[in-house]
């Protein structure tokens, strides 16, 4: 069964159609690449996924249960995760802060736990703080620990904020464009770095523009176009497809880098 | 004239006031921090605190505790002050504040300035117009140090005032939900993608502020011997402008405005005209902003820092 599935859902904005009775399948631990020109609707399926606003028609059903209508906050907690086109770190925290903050939905400890001091809390907190280390020793961002987010390098904010997203203990994770902005060294390292989560299990949606981190790591490439899936198969199979190539070129449109 | 003793008598009185501008300091700068609303109800908030305190004290007065066990009746009367301040503050948050968080900032601010009409009405009501006296406890005992005279009340204030302040930088360093009112402050949408309850994150902001608040009115009734329903107003200026001068929305900003805009308050009375003591403060306050407009500790970009 499908890791994730939308079925026929569509989302318009006005009358603006935005997404258009799309059908998804997430094999559970495969990298699917969603793809298309600017404006075809792929982050609002992103955000659609993560209940940033729910869709106007159709399902989305993750685990064999509906995610129509669940608040991001619950949604994370059912097991997605994801990041931001553009960076969203929490600047003036540290590093590790930033990972700690990533953890809220997996530990519990209220207020009056927290003025108390109970030992569940100081247990908790210890434990918190020993599972971010380890997250940013797997991210290799370890010896930034006590800096600023803003004052990390490019590349290694945008690793950050798949270590934040990775803290939420997800099954599930969304990529929205992480390698924007990346030099190509950068990229590479990307790429191993997504092929090594799947290795632990999860299953990773990417939105992406670069074509050869997509065609490098992808099981499945899903192409849209205006809303609609145009297209669907192995990297292979989507370069040679006439309709995908058409619409990244045919029609005038600019194919961005 | 001006020995050792009287500077460092006005260091001590300095240092007491700016304990109490930076508690209600904090009040205005955690709630800008988190939702962008100056919650302009929070001079009312700080004299609901003082009457709550003049109510347990006095009851607790009637019947001897003061004198038996002075420790626990400070406890009590703090606690309970703090405690009915933060109920109406997430009352009010709930009531003014939530229904219009998507509105427009100006909504917002109406009905923060309603909601102070409000309470400070409410209070004239049930509390009179007078001034109401508390009941003095501390006496004039205390040590002197240096030929200036510190009365036990005034460290006794000074000292939970640190404590306060103190325990509310470990929680939000320190703390799970600490860390995710920063983060809320920083980032509404991301944090919410993460996990974090906003409504709840919000609700404890309005649960400390509040509190911290009430603290500062119970001290000032203890301090001075009286309150009065409008008291908050003069107060809360004074906070209002330690905040923006620190930086709204930054936790130490509020705390060091707050002693700056005290300490230059006492220190100005102290040796020069008293009568231009607020005119300095002011004009000090217009100073910093027009050189950092963003205050001492703000961010410059449209973040907010708690």
């Amino acid at each position: 069964m499908a890791h994730l599935a939308l079925k026929n859902v569509s989302k318009s904005f006005g009358g603006l159609l935005a997404v258009d009775s799309l059908d998804l399948e997430l094999p559970a631990g495969k990298i699917l690449s969603l793809i298309g020109p600017n404006g075809a609707g792929k982050t609002t399926v992103f955000n659609m996924i993560t209940g940033v606003y729910p869709p106007t028609r159709g399902k989305i059903i993750y685990d064999g249960k509906t995610l129509n209508r669940l608040k991001s906050s619950r949604i994370v907690a059912r097991g997605i995760a994801r990041t931001f086109q553009n960076i969203r770190l929490f600047k003036s925290m540290t590093v590790l802060e930033n990972v700690e903050v990533g953890m809220h939905c997996r530990t519990k400890s209220g207020a009056v736990r927290a003025l108390l001091r109970t030992p569940f809390t100081l247990r908790e907190e210890r434990a918190i703080e020993n599972k971010a280390l380890e997250i940013l020793e797997f991210f290799s961002l370890r010896r930034y620990s006590n800096e600023y987010a803003s004052n990390l390098p490019y590349g290694d904010q945008r690793r950050l904020e798949i270590a934040r997203a990775m803290a939420a203990e997800p099954r599930l994770l969304l990529l929205d464009e992480p390698a924007a902005g990346m030099n190509p060294s950068e990229t590479a390292e990307l790429m191993q770095l997504i092929l090594k989560l799947r290795d632990t299990g999860i299953t990773i949606l990417l939105v992406e523009h670069d074509m050869k981190l997509v065609m490098g790591i992808s099981e499945i490439v899903s192409v849209l176009d205006h809303g609609q899936k145009i297209a669907e198969g192995l990297p292979a199979e989507i370069q040679k497809n006439e309709k995908v190539i058409e619409a990244y070129l045919g029609s005038g449109r600019k194919k961005k880098k | 004239m001006t020995s050792t003793g009287f500077i460092l008598q006005q260091l001590v009185n300095a240092l007491f006031l700016g304990s109490i501008y930076a508690l209600i300091a904090l009040g205005y700068t955690m709630v800008y921090g988190i939702i962008e609303l100056i919650n302009f109800a929070h001079g009312e908030l700080f004299t609901a605190g003082a009457f709550i305190g003049l109510i347990v004290l006095s009851a607790l007065q009637s019947v001897g505790w003061v004198d038996s066990h002075f420790i626990l009746t400070m406890v009590i009367v703090f606690a309970m002050a703090m405690a009915y301040v933060a109920v109406l503050g997430v009352a009010l948050e709930h009531v003014a504040y939530r229904p219009l968080r998507d509105a427009s900032r100006l909504a917002a601010i109406l009905s923060a300035l309603g909601m102070s009409i409000f309470l400070s009405n409410g209070m004239m009501l049930s509390q009179g117009v007078s001034d109401r006296a508390y009941p003095s406890i501390f006496g004039a005992e205390g040590i002197t140090v240096m030929g200036a005279k510190i009365t036990n009340g005034q460290i006794f204030i000074i000292l939970l005032a640190v404590a306060l302040m103190v325990a509310l930088q470990l929680f939000v360093h320190r703390t799970r939900l600490g860390k995710a009112m920063r983060a809320t402050a920083q980032n509404r949408t991301m944090s919410r993608m993460l996990g974090i309850n906003i409504d709840q994150t919000i609700r404890i902001t309005f649960i400390i502020g509040p509190a911290l608040g009430a603290a500062a009115g119970v001290m000032v009734g203890l301090y001075y011997g009286a309150v009065r329903f409008d008291m908050g107003f003069i107060f809360m200026i004074k906070a209002f402008a330690a905040a923006i001068l620190g930086g709204i929305g930054s936790i130490p900003g509020a705390m060091i405005g707050g002693l700056i805009i005290g300490g230059v308050e006492v220190l100005w009375a102290a040796f020069l005209p008293s009568a231009w003591k607020d005119v300095t403060t002011f004009t000090l306050l217009i100073l910093v902003l027009y050189f950092k407009p963003s205050g001492l500790w703000g961010q410059g970009d449209v973040e907010v820092r708690v």
